[in-house]
């Protein structure tokens, strides 16, 4: 029962465990939804996907599962007897849209040709003006403009097929998509960061409550103080580079995200000019000026950089040396001038440490911004942090 | 009895059918969404249509999972015992109820709301698990187990602003309010202001998603935020046609305040409109 979707989604990396299976058919019994794919859809979404991230995944193999559903060989019209079907249908007409039928000629015709159009067609259809399919003005379809039209599929106000086929929610799937809570280990270490950099303090409401409880025998309690505010800059690498990486990063990125009231990040190829990105797109519009960056952030300001310090040298030290654009300054100066803003910084690099030394860009890099590159492993964070509340 | 959009509130058909069968398979339901989408309106609006008491529970970074079960005064209890008052030797008396008691002891089913769960600290959905599972929790000062009567039905909201442990999310159903389209926005228009001029609503709006769409903006306005701004056009009797004036080099709206909350915007939305007037030029 349902087995093949519940397979399905699991496959297409969506965590669904056994309880939500059971849950699914227990709202099913329950008649929730009944003989409706769209709420069927609905019903499934909301007990399986418990993260709107997961929305999209979800959609596709859903999607994937129900037209496999759909061709089963279930014609309404082999089960159910077909007066029946055409007096309801009838029913539901207006007298224009009956007289446009007769246009056509009569409605057997139409159901006729209807029949003939779907046994030639093999695939799933959208626009043009023959095929059964979504928005185009064939008479046969959803969503389309011929008037005398037949609608394939019901529900409210949109056609069922398409409230899943529209991927509505694949923006939210591609920030990050691997859970945190595996990565117990590094939030372990960044929370310690948070809350570190403040002495004991005396807890007075914690005093007086252990003396009431102690019927009034002082007992001092202390407490470590919360701090939570500091600033953290994240300036990831996403050159090409990186794309062996993108796992540990997101997995770091999630992580950071949830432990930092005050996470800005922006995105550099290569190495750090004169703009940074804010999305992966790469275009002009959504980047910001580096200098916008450093007049908005304070110099307390957590910096942590996350590449592979991979690069040709000249990337570093001379004008013009970007791969992608004629930069005016070295990334070298932009460097500098992160560095001596933000004194308190460390670079995540997700090679392997013994490697770095092979890369003379990493060798420039250690000159301009100090020993302070790490291994992203929990090992290496923690040194880092450690390097960050000094 | 079912839950549908009601005379003050516009449910879509996934929304309802969330609530519907958290409602049938008593869980609770988790809401996500958007800030200003209507999230803890939804908890007040099931209450009202059910007929039945609203209990919330606002979150703050300080929560304890604790504090809503129950908080055993003992500062009260100490300086009563050193007064003599009556009853100091009962702890019952000293005993504060928290939200989840008070909603587990109602004589009838309640809607429990516990608003912005992701305020608190990470380890606070973990703290709660038997108790929304089981419906009941244990009190060490009086030796007793608090059991509900009748489930109540639980809404828990979220903004995003951290992960929640899975063992808690397998308990909930989750729901994603996803951002209204603009029929669905006409139609929260019209419940708030049911005789708005219709030529003011388009115009407004038009430029609503307009400047939803920009890059760069920092934050979104939302629903509520439309709902604001319509509010203040209304009261100020702006005509349609000043919105309809759609002259780029004035690209900032009228009574903007109820739309964009965050000066860097401003900043934006005046930069845009210079660099029009200047390609215009």
């Amino acid at each position: 029962m349902l087995i093949g979707l519940f397979n399905a989604v699991r496959a297409a990396g969506v965590p669904v465990s056994l309880r939500e299976l059971l849950d699914l058919h227990g709202a099913l019994k329950a008649h929730v939804a009944f003989a409706d794919q769209e709420d069927f859809y609905e019903l499934t979404r909301l007990i399986w996907v418990k993260d709107e991230r997961h929305y999209d995944r979800f959609d596709q193999a859903f999607g994937a599962w129900w037209q496999g559903v759909a061709s089963q060989p279930l014609t309404p019209g082999a089960v159910i007897p077909e007066d029946w079907l055409r007096r309801d249908f009838m029913r539901q007409l207006s007298d224009e849209e009956k007289a446009a039928i007769e246009k056509l000629g009569g409605l057997d015709a139409l159901m006729e040709a209807f029949r003939q159009r779907l046994a030639e067609q093999k695939e799933r259809h959208a626009g043009g003006n023959k095929w059964i399919g979504t928005g185009g003005s064939s008479p046969f379809g959803s969503g389309g403009f011929h008037p005398e039209g037949i609608r394939v599929g019901q529900g409210g106000n949109r056609s069922a097929v398409k409230v899943w086929d529209k991927r509505q929610f694949r923006g939210l799937a591609d920030d990050a998509e691997l859970g945190v809570r595996n990565l117990q280990m590094a939030l372990r270490r960044l929370r310690r960061f948070a809350r570190h950099g403040a002495q004991e303090e005396f807890d007075l409401g914690g005093t007086i409550d252990a003396t009431a409880r102690d019927a009034g025998l002082l007992n001092v309690k202390m407490r470590p103080e919360r701090r939570n505010a500091i600033k953290v800059l994240l300036l990831l690498d996403i050159g090409g580079s990186m794309d062996d990486h993108v796992n540990a990063c997101e997995q770091l990125f999630t992580a950071a995200r949830g432990e930092f009231k005050r996470l800005t990040h922006y995105y550099f190829h290569n190495c750090v000019y004169e703009r940074l990105w804010q999305g992966d797109g790469g275009t002009y519009s959504n980047s910001i000026s580096t200098m916008e960056v450093l007049r908005t952030h304070p110099p307390d300001t957590r910096l942590i950089f996350v590449g592979d310090a991979a690069m040709a040298p000249y990337e570093i030290t001379h004008t013009g040396g970007s791969v992608e654009h004629n930069n005016p300054e070295p990334g070298g100066i932009w460097l500098q001038r992160l560095a001596a803003k933000f004194p308190r910084l460390a670079w995540l690099n997700p090679m392997p440490q013994d490697s770095w030394n092979y890369t003379v860009s990493n060798r420039l890099i250690t000159e301009i911004l100090g020993p302070r590159m790490f291994e992203l492993t929990p090992n290496g964070i923690e040194l880092a942090m450690r390097e960050l509340v000094r | 009895m079912t839950f549908q959009s009601t005379d003050t509130y516009v449910a879509t058909s996934d929304l309802s059918l969330a609530v519907n069968a958290a409602i049938t398979l008593q869980r609770p339901l988790l809401i996500k969404g958007e800030p200003g989408t209507g999230k803890t309106l939804l908890a007040e609006e099931l209450a009202r249509s059910l007929q039945t008491r609203l209990i919330t529970w606002h979150i703050k970074s300080t929560t304890k999972a604790q504090q809503g079960l129950y908080e055993y005064d003992a500062v009260s209890r100490l300086r009563d015992s050193q007064l003599g008052v009556e009853g100091v030797n009962d702890v019952r008396n000293y005993l504060r109820k928290g939200k989840l008691w008070e909603a587990f002891e109602s004589g009838e089913r309640v809607v429990l709301l516990i608003d912005e769960i992701d305020k608190a600290d990470i380890e606070f959905p973990n703290d709660l698990l038997q108790e929304l599972d089981r419906m009941e929790f244990y009190v060490y000062e009086t030796d007793e187990t608090i059991r509900a009567r009748h489930r109540p039905i639980i809404v828990i909201t979220s903004n995003n602003e951290k992960e929640l442990p899975d063992a808690f999310l397998r308990r909930c159903f989750f729901h994603y309010i996803v951002f209204p389209d603009a029929a669905t926005l006409e139609k929260i228009i019209a419940v708030h202001y049911p005789d708005i001029d219709k030529a003011l609503v388009d115009e407004a709006l038009a430029m609503f998603f307009q400047l939803r769409d920009l890059p760069n903006i920092k934050k979104k306005p939302s629903t509520s935020e439309l709902i604001d701004w319509l509010k203040l056009l209304l009261a100020d009797r702006i005509p349609a046609s000043a919105l309809r004036e759609r002259d780029p080099g004035k690209a900032i709206p009228p009574l903007y305040g109820a739309l964009i909350k965050n000066e860097q915007d401003v900043q934006l939305l005046e930069r845009l409109a210079f660099m029009h007037r200047r390609q215009s030029r």
